[in-house]
């Protein structure tokens, strides 16, 4: 009496099963290009960060640091950078941060035409968010399997599962930016005969460029801790080294993939927090 | 003053908000209240049945306490609220019927407007504020930066090109607002409390400012206003509206002596009338004159007559000689000395456009009636001292 009634069977994965079966079965001519263009892009933007001499890399964090914040934070992040080539991990550092940068490209081209138009529709909004939700705490594994089924194994799957799983800020946070524009610089822009696009692109987009920017900024932050995780599917990179210490209980192996991760985040998280601040509109 | 072709009507204009406007215009119309409209059926009647003509050159106030409706009027006016129904007519095109593109070029070279909380672009420096309704209609870079720059030297603004709206205090924001307005040379300026978020002063100077300014380019503007005073300083003519509805239109003057309601004479109570009267609204011709050519045993019997104790002298194109009074005028008879002997000249003359607030001094400097006098010093009229002061009560 105790447990649920066992005749009583729902299953609502079957659906996601079924979906993503029939995507296969109908799609494949439109999912096989897709798969080679990113594996295109990834590779060029791969073997060009790896084509730089190191110490050129090193360098160019120095100043990346050095321009978005203050010296101290350029000789900071030469430094990490540094540790991690010392740890022997370079190349896959490069191998992750390709991931990384090809996953937000994509997602910010997907992400902010739909962020537009959820804040011009309100229907278009009610439909969005609840997905975004769903999006954001579903457990990164799962998004996995449909990856992989679609995309079979490899770095493919890996971005296409970033991407999932890391669009959602960039895509509400724009939402929110052009939603918050006062209201009167709108009709202003209006009331001296804007076009749409006049209106979006020379006020709304920069006015919710700090929100945009911040979006931006969570992301990147959520792709690269999804970068671990899409590992699993065989994408080569940190993660790798990370899921192989953790088959091997190897504690040391372990901890130096652990650390260059962290590294990069705090890199990347200065960096863009920088950039975002820079587009800051004080005392709006 | 100003050629009196009409540039803007409105006919009949209703503006209801809802998600049904059309559905609610029936109700409207039996005469039910807006506020049994709003509990029965959601709907907010902005505006009902406005119809109204403002002349080209006009500086036309509409006037009313928060909610009335002068804001969804106005904003009619550029379609930022689309009429529910009615017609707007501008140079006799009726805008509401303005497709998307008509639409656009109607805002682009027609209509500007200058918000109550400036609407500044706030990412944007000073001149390229100026610059968006040029920039909106693709004329070339360095045209538009030298017609913006021109445009805040008109605001006084000069300088300040390349900082941003957070730099500057209120009353220059909304010399932004107002220079961005100008900047695309619009036929019709409409204002919708553009000085309220301003404190006294300032605003005081953003009022003299826009008059110089249209002393200059004749504009046609619609100015909103809840404050009397400010309505008064700046209209051509008024409308007082009340909830939705224009209850009175007129020049101030007219408002001022014949308000319509007891809403009106609310609002006009607390008028500083000295300085929307002037001389020619409250003096009066007088009861009695004696003319050059009269001798002085006339002018003592019309003084009689009347019961006053000076009369003023004038010739027979009634320009004014002087003035006599009773004493001298006894004497004279006495002494059989000509009219023009006695005359006196120390009393004060003033032109009709005189403000009353001129007058007050002239009351306790003089004991004689004031004179208004035409630029050819024919007499119009005269004001009693007390007429002065109990004009103001
Ligand atoms: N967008 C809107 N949606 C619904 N109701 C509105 C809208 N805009 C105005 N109203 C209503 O229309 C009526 C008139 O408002 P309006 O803003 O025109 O008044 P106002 O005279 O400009 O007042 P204020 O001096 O406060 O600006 C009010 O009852 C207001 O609540
Ligand atoms: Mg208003």
């Amino acid at each position: 009496m105790k447990t649920f009634p066992e005749f009583i069977k729902l299953d609502v994965g079957i659906y996601i099963d079924i979906f993503v079966k029939w995507l296969l079965h109908n799609f494949n001519w439109f999912f096989d290009p897709v798969k080679e263009f990113m594996l295109w892009i990834l590779l060029s933007v791969e073997s060009f960060l790896l084509w730089l001499p190191w110490w050129i890399v090193i360098l160019l964090m120095f100043l990346a640091g050095w321009r978005v914040k203050r010296l101290y934070t350029g000789i900071l992040f030469a430094v990490l950078v540094f540790a991690i080539g010392s740890f022997g991990l370079w190349v896959d550092m490069m191998s992750t941060l390709a991931i990384v940068l090809v996953s937000v490209l994509i997602s910010l081209i997907i992400g902010l035409p739909i962020g537009i138009l959820m804040s011009y529709n309100d229907r278009v909004a009610v439909v969005f968010k609840p997905i975004l939700d769903a999006m954001q705490t579903m457990p990164s594994f799962v998004y996995l399997i449909p990856a992989m089924m679609l995309f079979n194994l490899g770095k493919v799957p890996a971005v296409f599962a970033t991407i999932i799983y890391s669009i959602p800020p960039v895509i509400r946070l724009t939402d929110l930016g052009i939603r918050s524009v006062p209201k009167e610089m709108v009709e202003a822009a209006q009331s001296f005969g804007s076009s749409y696009w006049q209106t979006l692109f020379k006020v709304q987009l920069p006015q919710s460029l700090p929100s945009i920017m911040t979006g931006v900024n969570q992301t990147t932050m959520m792709a690269l801790a999804m970068v671990v995780i899409a590992s699993m599917v065989g994408a080569k990179g940190l993660g790798m080294e990370v899921l192989i210490a953790i088959n091997r209980i190897d504690i040391a192996r372990g901890f130096n993939a652990g650390f260059s991760i962290v590294i990069l985040a705090i890199i990347i998280d200065r960096l863009s927090q920088g950039i975002a601040d820079r587009y800051k509109i004080p005392d709006k | 003053m100003y050629s009196m072709t009409t540039k803007l009507k409105i006919e009949n204009l209703t503006k209801v908000f809802g998600r049904n406007p059309k559905s609610v215009m029936k109700k409207i119309r039996n005469g039910i209240s807006k506020e049994a409209i709003l509990k029965e059926t959601g709907h907010t009647v902005g505006i009902y049945d406005v119809s109204l003509e403002v002349k080209k050159g006009e500086i036309f106030v509409i006037m009313g306490l928060s909610g009335s409706g002068k804001s969804t009027l106005i904003r009619c006016l550029n379609m930022l609220n689309i009429p529910t129904e009615g017609k707007i007519f501008i140079d006799g095109e009726n805008i509401v019927e303005y497709n998307k593109v008509k639409l656009r070029e109607f805002r682009q070279k027609k209509v500007a407007m200058v918000f109550q909380h400036f609407g500044l672009f706030t990412h944007r420096t000073i001149l390229k504020n100026v610059e968006y309704g040029l920039e909106v209609r693709g004329i070339p870079k360095e045209e538009r930066q030298k017609i913006a720059t021109n445009n805040l030297l008109i605001v006084g603004l000069e300088g300040y090109e390349n900082q941003y709206p957070r730099q500057l205090s209120g009353g220059m924001r909304q010399r932004v607002g107002l220079a961005r307005a100008l900047a695309n040379d619009p036929d019709i300026l409409l204002m919708d409390e553009p000085f309220s978020a301003l404190d006294p002063l300032i605003r005081r100077d953003m009022q003299l400012e826009l008059l110089d300014i249209q002393s200059k380019l004749k504009k046609t503007i619609v100015f909103i206003t809840h404050d009397v005073n400010e309505a008064f300083k700046l209209g051509d003519r008024v409308a007082v509206m009340k909830d939705g509805v224009i209850q009175q239109i007129g020049t101030p003057e007219e408002i001022l002596e014949n308000p319509a309601s007891d809403y009106i004479s609310n609002f006009v109570q607390d008028v500083d009338k000295s300085r929307i009267l002037q001389a020619k609204n409250i003096m009066f011709f007088p009861s009695s004159l004696v003319f050059l050519k009269d001798g002085p045993l006339v002018a003592m019997k019309e003084m009689e007559r009347s019961g006053i104790s000076s009369v003023f002298v004038v010739d027979n194109d009634r320009k004014l000689h002087g003035l006599v009074t009773v004493d001298d005028a006894i004497n004279a008879v006495k002494e059989r000395k000509p009219l023009k002997e006695i005359l006196i000249k120390n009393y004060e003359t003033v032109d009709p456009d005189t403000y009353i607030q001129e007058l007050i001094p002239m009351t306790t400097s003089s004991r004689y009636p004031i004179a208004v006098l035409d630029h050819n010093d024919k007499l119009l009229g005269i004001i009693p001292r007390v007429s002065v002061l109990s004009a103001l009560i």
